[in-house]
């Protein structure tokens, strides 16, 4: 993807320009770049660039809203005396199929507070997902296919 | 201003790692204590190095930030995952509140693989 590689590299012209190393700088410059390359998207029409980024920034506010969420219902469940988990192990069947599709699905999940991923069977097909709030298991199940595994696919897939 | 925002959020960063090391006390069983401690933990130190971040903006520190938060993100779940796999297929006991364990009998033998050499 050498757009992205040109858009980081137009941050970093703004952030040597303005002779300042904050990230907001670089956040900003990014932003500033994105609009640029847009503004001449039509001298590169084999990119699929503007249709991965916003994605990916889906996936990014998506993930951060979980981190929040979720951390908070840990953060209740320590901190107060009575417990309130009901843990439970769900198989997931999984429509990530690569190596790296795999690992980011299982990752994610680990990363987002309450889910934690245990074992993948061995046909690579379901992962099992160890889940401390669980109320309903097929709600589980379609909430981590619908939610986080299709965010990531729709970021890894073409 | 930039100095309140950074100074909340180092405290904020402190009380989950608080929590998170609370909880490794306070929670049933291995898998749940592992929730804990890397999602409340990288969470935790994830703010308290965005609050340095925020508050030099060198580039030299800004990179650091970046890379200790990427590498935080990267090797905590990893890690987790691990000790939470191998605390299962030893046989560890799950606390009497799980309710539904659909990895049971799956391939969680430890004879599953044997040792090639």
């Amino acid at each position: 993807m050498p757009l992205f590689i040109l858009n980081i590299f137009l941050a970093a012209v703004l952030m040597v320009l303005t002779g300042s190393g904050s990230i907001s700088v670089f956040f900003l410059g990014f932003a500033l770049g994105y609009v640029i390359l847009w503004v001449t998207s039509p001298l590169y029409p084999q990119t699929r660039y503007f249709k991965k980024l916003p994605k990916v920034l889906s996936l990014v506010l998506y993930f951060l809203k979980e981190l929040l969420v979720s951390n908070l219902r840990v953060l209740w469940e320590v901190i107060t005396p009575r417990h309130i988990s009901r843990p439970g192990i769900i198989g997931v069947p999984l429509s990530a199929r690569t190596d790296l599709e795999i690992f980011m699905v299982a990752n994610l999940l680990s990363l987002t507070p309450g889910t934690l991923s245990v074992d993948l069977s061995e046909d690579r097909k379901i992962l099992f997902v160890h889940v401390m709030f669980l109320e309903d298991a097929q709600a589980a199940k379609a909430g981590i296919k619908n939610g986080l595994e299709k965010r990531v696919l729709e970021v890894m897939q073409p | 201003m930039i100095e309140y925002i950074s100074g909340l959020l180092v405290i904020i960063g402190s009380f989950f790692c608080l929590v998170a090391s609370v909880g490794l006390i306070r929670l049933p069983d291995v898998l749940t204590r592992m929730h804990a401690a890397t999602k409340a933990g990288s969470l935790g130190a994830g703010l308290l190095v965005t609050a340095h971040a925020l508050l030099y903006p060198q580039l030299g520190i800004s990179l650091r930030a970046v890379t200790i938060v990427a590498l935080l993100l990267f090797t905590a779940p990893v890690a987790a995952h691990l000790i939470g796999r191998t605390a299962y297929r030893s046989g560890e006991a799950l606390s009497d509140r799980t309710w539904i364990d659909e990895l049971k009998g799956q391939n969680n033998a430890l004879d599953d693989h044997p040792p090639s050499d």
